[in-house]
């Protein structure tokens, strides 16, 4: 086994060590802790964050990439790059159908000649997985899945009871935030993921796709991609939207100018224009230097990257006005004025005394932005200018899915799969969007 | 205001020759004109001279910005810069890889994108406005709580859903109007209404909740209590008082967009089968026909600067103590 760390892997940790990083050098910073805290007393706030905090579970496990050893004497690794999560999902990924079933269901979806000797005419085969453990025994079917389902259940609630004892220190650390909420979505989370867990044993929960992949699988892999895309183009165009903003509104004059002429020029292209000029040259750099890479996840991989490079500097221009705007509101008050009458250096007026105060709008626009770049995704890999296709995410999802809304009788489960997962997702980060904001805003409307 | 206006103008120039050259990086500098041929033409098995026929019949064999073999102005002139770049300023926008003009092409594909951009606009700032007042009037109820929710939802779903699904429930299902296609004339009007129903709604949920705080925001103002003292109605207060005051930022967001819906929409377009400009843009992204891309994005540039001036201008209507100088 090698591990395999894949640039995008490497920033996601990165980012997860900068949260953590940016959490500790918050909770020192007195008005960023109390904001901090109104947001953990918020019920919404921390269902909310609950629910996100498990989204980044998934996708950690599915960044830890490695490559299997080849059986054999020399030292050969496979092409293939799988992750902890592939690991942990090992069934789900192997036990794949010829094409389409329904969630749950015995029988293949599409009826097929069943026998050579023609004895039997047309009929809906058995699947090779779905169900597979109940033999010929089929009117067990539905009894099986209510057994499954109380068992899953119990496990759900019996790793949630563990959660509860584990979580008893933290409860008692902090007890004016609002555990009861996140616990109660701690509870729901465990139990359909209890089910689930213990239907998958036996059965394709979400049925499987055209080409009989379990679609619960495609869909906890989208999980990684949806929020490496959310996450690492915020990561990527902070720093500079950040450093050009605080310039702009603090050093004035033709810095300004030249700043302002720069946002406002790549602000009147039209983004998903841009975008799409940017990924059609990507492809072609990425086309034309196959030596580059040497697996087909590192591609994928590059590939994922460049698309968030590039929704980032398409959209780092509104934090960017923001931040001027502040910082030139900020530059006059008597605070700063005193720093520079005492002789402190630009740059450490800049670090130290108006970066802090300007935080809660770069907390705010993260928070913002995140949702809004996991739709998307979704739309731009429809439109063919989104991440690679072999890349598992929402977007490839229902791009592959959506002639069959039209099939008779239709198929719903994959379509359903990703607009469901994606929907809790951005719910998720929108509704903690709105806490945070409330919270750090000082002219917050209630 | 006349001197204001053509002062914007000249600030605007500098700005789309700012486009101009990032399109033209993007286009001819991180990619030289051999990759695109390679690209066209296929990776693999590709000989020097299929690339350079393919060079020659797009004009991409000449120098990029400076042509030492040209005589006089010819050095600046036949250089793909000029030729690609510099000609977009008169409008010229070349060639399509399938041989059509491109700006005869625009011409033909407006029409039907209008068609479907400008009710969407019209209606969707009406249903949106609409929607917002009503929860301002009902502010701090279940009510105006319960619209909140529906539109936090509502902006969570993806865009893809209402397409998919309006087309799935109302086509398939209810069979009440063509999936997709268009018509030219007044039988468009069945190719039509489900996009902008569609459009309408995936758009309502972000902006019906960003108008309600513009307007909650008016409401603590003193003028709104004075208004309310002098024991004018709610309605009265509402309709006259707020909604007046708080146009200026719900035109800021708003006018900007107006020339752009020229442009149309390139979901709703590819989904809809409607040919205009949207659906020409989508087709040239996957065709990977770079010409086309490159006029779209100085088109669209344009017309955003041309935004940001009506938008100015619309201040001027809104409220009469802004003054353009």
């Amino acid at each position: 086994m090698k591990f395999v760390l894949l640039w995008s892997d490497a920033l996601f940790f990165l980012l997860v060590a900068v949260a953590i990083a940016g959490g500790i050098w918050a909770s020192r910073i007195e008005h960023l802790r109390l904001s901090w805290r109104k947001v953990g007393q918020s019920n919404v706030g921390m269902a909310a964050a609950t629910l996100l905090l498990a989204f980044v579970v998934v996708a950690l496990l599915d960044s830890l990439h490695y490559r299997e050893r080849l059986p054999g004497e020399q030292e050969a690794y496979a092409v293939e790059v799988r992750s902890a999560l592939d690991v942990v999902l090992t069934g789900l990924r192997t036990r794949t159908e010829k094409t389409y079933s329904a969630p749950l269901a015995t029988h293949s979806f599409a009826k097929e000649t069943l026998d050579a000797e023609g004895a039997g005419g047309r009929d809906f085969p058995r699947l090779k997985h779905g169900g597979s453990h109940l033999g010929e025994n089929l009117v067990a079917h539905e009894a099986d899945i209510v057994r499954k389902l109380v068992q899953g259940l119990g496990i759900g609630l019996a790793v949630w009871l563990a959660f509860w004892l584990a979580g008893a220190p933290l409860r008692r650390a902090a007890p004016h935030l609002a555990w009861s909420a996140a616990f109660v979505t701690l509870l729901l989370l465990c139990l359909a993921a209890g089910t689930v867990a213990s239907l998958a044993q036996g059965y394709h929960v979400l049925g499987t796709d055209k080409v009989g992949q379990d679609v619960l699988y495609l869909t906890l892999k989208s999980i990684r991609t949806g929020l490496l895309i959310g996450t690492l183009t915020t990561l990527i165009m902070l720093p500079a939207a950040v450093f050009l903003g605080l310039l702009a509104g603090y050093a004035g004059g033709w810095i300004d100018d030249v700043i302002q002429y720069l946002y406002t020029t790549l602000n009147s292209i039209p983004g998903v224009l841009l975008i799409a000029a940017a990924v059609l040259m990507m492809q072609v750099v990425i086309d034309t230097h196959p030596e580059w890479f040497a697996t087909s996840a590192e591609r994928a991989d590059a590939r994922l990257l460049a698309l968030c490079a590039i929704l980032g500097i398409t959209s780092w221009t509104g934090l960017c006005r923001l931040l001027r705007g502040e910082t030139l509101k900020l530059r006059e008050l008597e605070y700063v004025q005193a720093a520079q009458a005492l002789g402190v250096s630009g740059l450490r007026i800049l670090s130290r005394h108006i970066l802090p105060n300007v935080m809660h709008i770069v907390m705010i626009a993260i928070v913002m932005d995140f949702s809004g770049l996991v739709l998307a995704e979704a739309v731009l890999s429809y439109v063919g200018i989104g991440v690679d296709p072999n890349t598992i995410s929402f977007g490839t999802m229902i791009n592959t899915a959506r002639m069959e809304l039209a099939r008779e009788p239709m198929v719903w489960w994959s379509l359903a799969a990703a607009f469901v997962f994606m929907f809790v997702l951005v719910l998720a980060a929108n509704l903690f969007a709105d806490v945070v904001r409330d919270a750090f805003d000082p002219r917050a409307v209630k | 205001m006349l001197a204001y206006l053509i002062r914007r103008l000249f600030y605007a120039l500098p700005i789309l020759i700012g486009v101009n050259v990032i399109t033209f990086a993007l286009f001819f500098i991180v990619n030289t004109p051999d990759d695109m041929a390679r690209m066209q033409l296929g990776v693999k098995r590709v000989t020097p001279e299929a690339i350079e026929k393919w060079k020659v019949e797009r004009g991409y064999d000449k120098p990029l910005f400076w042509n030492t073999e040209a005589s006089g102005a010819g050095k600046a002139t036949e250089t793909i810069f000029f030729g690609k770049s510099v000609k977009m300023f008169a409008l010229d926008f070349g060639r399509a890889d399938d041989g059509r003009d491109i700006a005869r092409e625009i011409k033909l594909r407006m029409g039907p994108s209008l068609a479907v951009a400008v009710p969407v606009f019209v209606l969707g700032l009406f249903a949106a406005i609409s929607f917002a007042l009503l929860l301002v009037y009902f502010r701090a109820t279940y009510l105006d709580f319960a619209g909140v929710v529906l539109c936090v939802a509502m902006m969570s779903i993806s865009g893809l859903f209402y397409i998919i699904g309006g087309q799935w429930l109302v086509s398939k299902v209810w069979h009440l109007v063509p999936i997709s296609g268009y018509a030219e004339g007044l039988s468009a009007a069945k190719f039509i209404i489900l996009p902008v129903i569609v459009s309408v709604l995936a758009g309502i949920g972000s902006s019906a909740r960003w108008y309600r705080t513009i307007f909650l925001e008016e409401y603590t103002k003193d003028y709104v209590r004075t208004a309310r003292a002098k024991g004018l109605s709610e309605r009265f207060v509402l309709f006259r008082h707020v909604l007046r005051n708080a146009l200026i930022p719900i035109l800021t967001g708003a006018v900007v967009v107006i020339p752009a819906l020229f442009m149309g929409s390139l979901l709703i377009e590819a989904f809809f089968g409607i040919p205009g400009l949207g659906s020409y843009t989508i087709d040239a992204i996957n065709a990977q026909d770079f010409a086309v891309v490159r006029a779209m994005v100085f088109i669209g540039s344009a017309l955003y600067i041309v935004g940001l001036l009506l938008t100015d201008i619309s201040y001027t209507l809104a409220d009469p103590r802004i003054r353009l100088q």
